[in-house]
């Protein structure tokens, strides 16, 4: 790099938070280096079927956002890629990346020639594993880049279907991985979160009942580009269920589990309980929460589903579910108003589960304190945290915060552009 | 424009589909200057036939007939100053959605050659703008969203000018000791740094900052914005290059609480003349000025409730938290009860809430306040609580966490006030007069509330959203307002707790100095980022007939006093709607006009001989309709061939003519297909959906007249997701028109 030129700012993880921070900066003028393991961004928010509380569908912004990505010229995206090292340098960092192979290169078309040919069937990631896929495909209908992907660990050994289906010269089975180092000016990072794993909440019947889902599964059930193209079902049977529960705080608020609370449970579940409504307007709706946390103008959500037909909220934590003799799912909760232990018999229940930030487990090579709980708290210089990396929140208050992290990275550059 | 070459692909299964070199015969009909076919047009080779036609100048425009205009957009991208470019999307609309060499599919594709060719040839090189553009942010409201913002705008290099309208800076949270914990562990009270951050602005050299002033007035557009102010000192007149507004909230009028004993006991109070007990004399009972024994707070005193705040006011469950903790710092013996509904805490707050939680003395439950009686000490019934149906509180202080309301002055309104007192002096009939009194007494209430005093055609402040929020894409795009360079943030824009406010003012000076600095590169901002095309008006054939004017949702266009529009190009989003207003047609982009898109309806072919072969024009919005389409393509889900998709940019910029022309041309249905509107729009312009939904209801009254069948003309919502509906949508209008018959004006 010339050293006429000023150093770009770079932004590790391409979700909401990471592609908002990534914009704001570069439609201000900053050269900008987004930095995504996966092979396509989107992140967390991506897999919703919509936001609350307008209940519009995530690719809507995300192509607006993707858009923006193609067009400006000061942004460089570098996606299947981690950052491996980033140690101060100069008054910045310099950053190593290190890409995994390209087997699918820039010249794919999309044209699904090497799909329709290839052998081997993946769980598929985008769908929380709920649904097959070929080992070469469209990682989903809103990826962008818009390029296959190959899960090269599932191909049988020596085959070669899809590049030699492949007319467009876009597959290189033998692509090697690559490491580059970047000299950064700042650095966001916004590696995002995961979900609390149910099989830690085998009292719930997580991992442990078939009809017992995460509220992240609900979201791809509720999709149209999910494992049921867009209809709720049981995962047992198939069958739409009759009787939902959803169980608030599965996991969050809990000493044992999540001390914290993931701040987006509560709005998740009032915005699936409207799916499952819409679509099963006669389905018997169940919340138990402890508190309902709908703050601000998410209130809305509340009263909404309040007012409709079927939903009932009872105040009380949940003990356990446990499965009944008719296929059934029996939960049994204190219901604390009215001072005893409630039953309720379900079809499904879902467990309103919290986000744990990526940093917690990861090797962080960032140099950042990290809360207790792993969030990262921010001191490092020139080392910016924005989104769920940094606490739990929803979309809306993450790419408010994430454009006010793109502002933190621009100061310590002294510059807007 | 001139000299266009026509690029045909073959790959992904077009040359499979279509017969390509019928295609390019088609091309030389129409008297293009070259004409190629490649296997893979996309490829680097492929795409340097192309840019080597631009190069040796045998080309000006390039007709790429490949794939969808979604696709392969960086591939097909040149320099937009110097290279036209216009795609057809022969894969998504041909290939994937059409049965390979049948008849119609053939005819769809020549169809939609000639109509992109048609469109190319009315396509302009923008001419970039050249305007000097001012840097300085200017901060409405010294409060901690304000100080951050300028505090962010000039770390970043730009100058600041701070407008607070109160004595001092900090707003109320200035007053407090503490705050609620925003770093690790969270579970103590940590001391208010606000001192800090006033230090931080006021000692910058290129800050000025001005208190008791007010704004006087904001004139000109982002980049050139004129603002004068009125301080203590007298008027100053200064340029700023965007604005951020965060002028905060005020607490909920407690007056309005008299269910909650407010103005009934003087021992009944607001938390925020808590804050001042604490931050001054200490707690004490106003009664009898003692330290109380018990004091019961009231939650959601004025929010959550239909009849005050429908809206969660987002700080006070923190708030009394807060309060709570330093009570007990300071007097361990008080004890408190907080009577709440549910307790909002989210994130990190809960550890908070759970230190609280284990003092000694501290009580929660939830419950509602049915009453609160007595004068010195006093009694809270409550209902519904944990602690029974039926229960008193003993309490000597009452303390009520009272809602938060914006400071915000709605725009729309106070103009609307002003037309209407306007028009009751001047309109011409007694009628009209009175009429225009009813809306001016309606709208009395907004006199004198504004703050920016914008000198906008619509209206001197940001419009609002429901319950008095300036107007955002409130998930995707938060600091969007529809006022171009001013940005709201902090518990303006949304309810919020100090620490987001923080965080919000970085936020909206980032939006300010992005508007500035794309100001400067003749760029537009959100959401046609980059785009470097402006709207050119035709003035010598306006009829002043002020549609273009009102009907701009992001308030770009003044008028004089005739009525003409005076356009602030720099406020431009460049969403087309005051094309689609525009009776005359006189409003054009380079890249896109009415003139293009009648030149596309032109050059499709209307089978004269009906043989139950319609034809239909479908405009669908480019935002969200066209990747839905290209998805149910991707799936390779077919739709019926009769349709020629014509995409637009935004619903709004549909104009009338383009119906009439279809009808006339012997057309026999037009599906318009466009974005969500409504208090959820999902429109990127806001109102462009609604305002075409708008016009086509009239246009549709105006066909009945005609003895046209209003059935010819539909419009559709259609999200971004609905993949599956879009291509049903298309079949099940054309099944609709079959069953109409062919239009009457055929052959015409």
């Amino acid at each position: 790099m010339s050293a006429t030129r000023p150093r770009p700012l770079l932004v590790v993880g391409a979700g909401i938070a990471g592609i908002t921070a990534t914009l704001e900066a570069a439609e201000a003028g900053h050269e900008v280096v987004l930095v995504e393991r996966e092979p396509a961004v989107g992140g967390r928010a991506i897999r919703s079927h919509h936001y609350f509380p307008k209940l519009c569908p995530p690719s809507c912004g995300m192509e607006l956002n993707t858009r923006r990505l193609e067009r400006n010229p000061r942004v460089r995206v570098i996606t299947g890629a981690t950052v491996t090292a980033c140690r101060e340098s100069n008054g910045g960092r310099e950053v190593t990346v290190a890409r995994t192979p390209a087997f699918v290169n820039d010249r794919c078309t999309l044209c699904g020639a090497c799909s329709a040919v290839c052998p081997a069937k993946v769980k598929d990631p985008f769908n929380l594993g709920m649904a097959e896929v070929p080992a070469i495909r469209l990682p989903h209908p809103y990826a962008w880049p818009k390029r296959f992907v190959l899960d090269r660990d599932a191909c049988p050994a020596g085959c070669r279907k899809c590049a030699e289906a492949c007319t467009y010269d876009a597959i290189d089975l033998d692509a090697k991985p690559t490491q580059e180092t970047i000299e950064a000016a700042a650095v966001v990072v916004a590696t995002g979160w995961n979900p609390y794993p149910i099989d830690k909440l085998p009292e719930l019947g997580g991992g442990v009942l078939a009809d017992v889902i995460a509220n992240v599964q609900m979201e791809r059930l509720a999709a149209p580009a999910g494992p049921t193209g867009g209809k709720i079902l049981r995962p047992s049977d198939g069958k739409p269920p009759t009787r939902v529960a959803f169980v608030q705080c599965a996991g969050s608020r809990d000493t044992n589990h999540l001390p914290y609370c993931s701040a987006v449970c509560c709005l998740a579940t009032l915005k699936q309980a409207i799916y499952v409504h819409e679509q099963l307007p006669e389905a018997e709706i169940t919340i138990f929460y402890i508190d309902r946390r709908t703050p601000g103008r998410n209130e809305d959500m509340l009263t909404r589903v309040a007012e409709l037909k079927g939903v009932h909220f009872v105040k009380g934590k949940v003990g356990s579910v446990v499965a009944g003799a008719d296929g059934s799912l029996v939960l049994k909760a204190e219901d604390v108003e009215l001072g005893r232990i409630v039953e309720t018999r379900v079809d499904l229940v879902v467990l309103a589960t919290g986000m744990v930030p990526n940093l917690k487990s990861d090797e962080t090579p960032f140099g950042l304190l990290r809360d207790e709980d792993g969030f990262g708290v921010e001191g490092a210089a020139g080392v910016i945290v924005a989104g769920v990396a940094r606490r739990p929140e929803d979309v809306a208050a993450t790419t408010r915060d994430a454009t006010g992290a793109a502002a933190k990275a621009c100061m310590v550059t002294g510059r807007s552009a | 424009m001139e000299r266009l070459g026509v690029f045909l692909c073959t790959g992904c299964g077009i040359g499979e589909a279509l017969k390509v070199d019928a295609l390019a015969s088609t091309a030389g009909e129409l008297g293009a200057a070259t004409c190629t076919t490649h296997p893979c047009l996309c490829s680097p080779e492929g795409v340097a036939t192309i840019r080597a036609a631009f190069e040796d100048g045998t080309i000006g425009g390039a007709l790429v007939a490949a794939c969808s205009p979604l696709a392969k957009s960086t591939e097909f991208r040149f320099d937009p100053a110097k290279c036209a470019v216009e795609r057809v999307s022969l894969r998504e609309q041909c290939a994937w959605s059409h049965p390979a060499g049948d008849e119609d599919t053939q005819v769809l594709a020549d169809d939609l050659v000639r109509m992109g060719y048609a469109r190319l040839a009315k396509t302009n090189l923008p001419k970039p703008i050249a305007e000097t553009i001012e840097r300085t942010v200017l901060v409405v409201g010294g409060g901690v969203a304000g100080l951050a913002a300028a505090r962010a705008a000039a770390e970043m290099g730009h100058p600041v000018v701070v407008v607070e309208s109160g004595d001092h800076l900090g707003g109320h949270v200035a007053k407090l000791s503490h705050l609620v914990p925003d770093r690790p562990p969270y579970d103590t009270l940590q001391p208010n740094r606000i001192a800090d951050l006033i230090a931080a602005v006021t000692s910058k050299p290129d800050v000025r900052v001005y208190t008791s002033a007010k704004i006087r007035s904001i004139t000109g557009q982002p980049g050139q914005f004129h603002v004068e102010i009125d301080t203590p000192s007298g008027g100053h007149t200064l340029m700023a290059g965007a604005v951020v507004q965060a002028t905060g909230s005020r607490p909920f009028d407690a007056g309005k609480l008299g269910h909650l004993g407010y103005g009934a006991s003087p021992n009944v109070v607001t938390a925020s003349r808590l804050d001042e007990m604490l931050a001054g004399g200490g707690v004490t009972r106003p009664t009898d000025g003692k330290l109380p024994g018990r004091i019961v707070f009231v939650q959601c005193a004025g929010s959550r409730d239909p009849q005050h705040l429908p809206y969660c006011s987002a700080d006070c469950c923190g708030t009394t938290l807060r309060q709570v903790a330093q009570i007990h710092q300071a007097h361990p013996e008080v004890e408190t009860a907080v009577i709440y509904r549910d307790m909002r805490t989210p994130g990190q707050i809960e550890r908070f809430y759970a230190a609280v939680q284990q003092q000694p003395g501290s009580m929660f439950t939830r419950g509602e306040v049915a009453s609160i009686s007595g004068n010195g000490t006093l009694v809270v019934h409550l209902k519904d609580s944990l602690l029974g149906d039926d229960v008193e509180l003993q309490a000597d202080l009452v303390v009520l966490a009272t809602g938060a309301v914006p400071n915000s002055a709605d725009g729309e309104a106070i103009r609307t006030f002003r037309d209407a007192t306007k028009r009751s002096q001047t309109a011409e009939s007694e009628t009209q007069r009175d009429e225009a009194r009813k809306i001016a007494e309606q709208f009395a209430a907004h006199e004198g509330t504004e703050i920016l005093n914008l000198g906008y055609r619509q209206g001197p402040d940001l419009p609002t959203l429901r319950q008095g929020f300036p107007d955002s894409h409130f998930i995707c795009f938060p600091y969007e307002t529809r006022r171009t360079g001013i940005y709201a943030a902090g518990s303006l824009r949304a309810p919020m707790d100090s620490v987001q406010a923080t965080e919000d003012g970085f936020g909206a000076a980032m939006k300010a100095v992005q508007c500035i600095n794309a100001a400067g590169r003749s760029e537009a901002v959100h959401p046609r980022s980059g785009d470097i095309g402006t709207p050119d008006f035709f003035l010598q054939r306006c009829t002043q007939c002020k549609r273009c004017t009102e009907e701009c949702p992001f308030g770009t266009l003044n008028e004089d006093e005739k009525g003409t529009p005076q356009l602030n190009i720099l406020r431009c989003r460049r969403c087309g709607i005051c094309m689609g207003a525009c009776p005359e047609r006189i409003i054009s982009f380079p890249d896109y006009s009415v003139d293009a898109v009648a030149s596309m309806i032109k050059a499709t072919s209307v089978p004269e001989d009906y043989e139950e072969k319609p034809r239909i024009i479908a405009l669908i919005c480019e935002n969200d309709a066209l990747p839905a389409l290209d998805a149910a393509a991707a799936r390779r889900i077919q739709w019926n061939p009769w349709v020629r998709v014509i995409p637009i940019r935004c619903l709004g910029s549909t104009n009338i003519v383009w119906i009439a022309d279809s009808l006339s041309r012997g057309i026999d249905g037009v599906v318009l297909i466009g974005c969500k509107y409504g208090d959820d729009y999902q429109c990127h312009y806001v109102r462009g959906s609604e305002l075409a939904h708008t016009r086509l209801g009239n246009v549709q009254e105006t066909l009945q007249r005609l003895a046209l069948e209003k059935e010819r003309i539909r419009v559709v919502e259609l999200s971004h997701d609905e993949f599956e509906r879009i291509p049903a949508i298309l079949d099940e209008f054309c099944k609709e028109v079959v069953d109409l018959g062919p239009n009457p004006l055929k052959g015409f």
